[in-house]
């Protein structure tokens, strides 16, 4: 038998690994996006591995509504990517100072 | 050791292995796939985890719809991989640390002493009436009504700003038309020059 803590160290590795990610690829907008998914999927098997050990289903409707969510952001994000690139023709961060914050 | 254990050890080890090659690959578009073999690994767990539904909607919806696009914005793009990669040596020490960090801290606060299986088991050995659509419909469609309906808004909100975003009208477009290229006449477009025979013209 799986215990609780199996399943939440292996959400917990799967969150270092993808904050990680973001702090080593910081320039490449599309890793970042990827290392965001990475980081709620950890967080969804948190949700899934509680919602099955207290035997209540609020938290797989929790991730359903973390799915939803996470699709329409990537679908934006995608969508500010491209048109980024359009209009400067890279997809470095360190060249969006555009606002010269 | 059970045989439930072997699977939830393969399928965790094949999703921290691939999830590692996703910010390690030099390629953009092999991070994607990785992410994808990441994502199936964890369909794997769910299923473990009796969330069928949940597990199957994660391979439809994320491989099936999100990681395709992905790839598509990788492929569409023309970038530069090599100046993008730029700092990724000098961050590695930083980010592995912080990983380190966060991990020994996460493992020690969810550890076996606080949610090991002494503390707390499974209820599941009970036989379930229902399958898990539908104890996920039945409450998605009583209590949870209101949010379900303003998520479908929320995915009309994504799909109306996607395309407005990336839409480009008529005159920024780059396209042909007919009647110009049926009136352009001989003269327009072809110089008829006239060459010496013996000089050297190059």
């Amino acid at each position: 038998m799986i215990a609780l803590s199996d399943y939440l160290t292996f959400s917990a590795i799967l969150f270092g690994l993808g904050v990680a990610g973001i702090f080593m690829n910081r320039k490449n907008v599309i890793t970042l996006l990827m290392c965001l998914e990475l980081i709620l999927l950890s967080v969804s098997t948190n949700f899934i591995a509680f919602s099955h050990y207290l035997h209540d289903l609020e938290g797989q409707l929790f991730v359903f509504f973390i799915l939803t969510v996470a699709a329409a952001e990537a679908a934006i994000g995608l969508a500010i990517l491209v048109v980024l690139f359009r209009k400067k023709g890279t997809i470095n961060v360190d060249k969006m100072d555009m606002l010269k914050g | 050791m059970k045989i439930e254990q072997v699977v939830f050890y393969i399928f965790s080890l094949l999703a921290i292995l691939s999830a590692s090659m996703v910010i390690f690959s030099k390629n953009s578009v092999k991070s994607a796939l990785f992410l994808i073999l990441t994502f199936f690994a964890t369909a794997g767990i769910w299923m473990l985890l009796e969330a069928e539904f949940l597990a199957l909607t994660l391979i439809l919806v994320y491989v099936g719809a999100v990681m395709v696009l992905f790839l598509f914005v990788i492929m569409m793009l023309d970038v530069d991989i090599a100046s993008l990669r730029e700092g990724f040596t000098r961050y590695l020490p930083f980010g592995l640390g912080v990983a380190a960090l966060l991990i020994i801290g996460l493992a020690y606060a969810v550890g076996g002493e606080k949610f090991g299986l002494n503390v707390i088991t499974p209820l599941s050995i009970q036989p379930k009436v229902a399958s898990n659509i539908v104890a996920l419909g039945t409450v998605l469609f009583t209590r949870f009504l209101y949010p379900f309906e303003l998520a479908g808004v929320l995915l009309l909100t994504a799909i109306v700003a996607a395309i407005s975003l990336t839409f480009r009208s008529r005159s920024q477009r780059i396209a042909f038309i007919a009647s110009k290229q049926i009136e352009t006449r001989k003269e327009d477009r072809i110089k008829l020059v006239q060459f010496e025979i013996g000089k050297k013209n190059l």
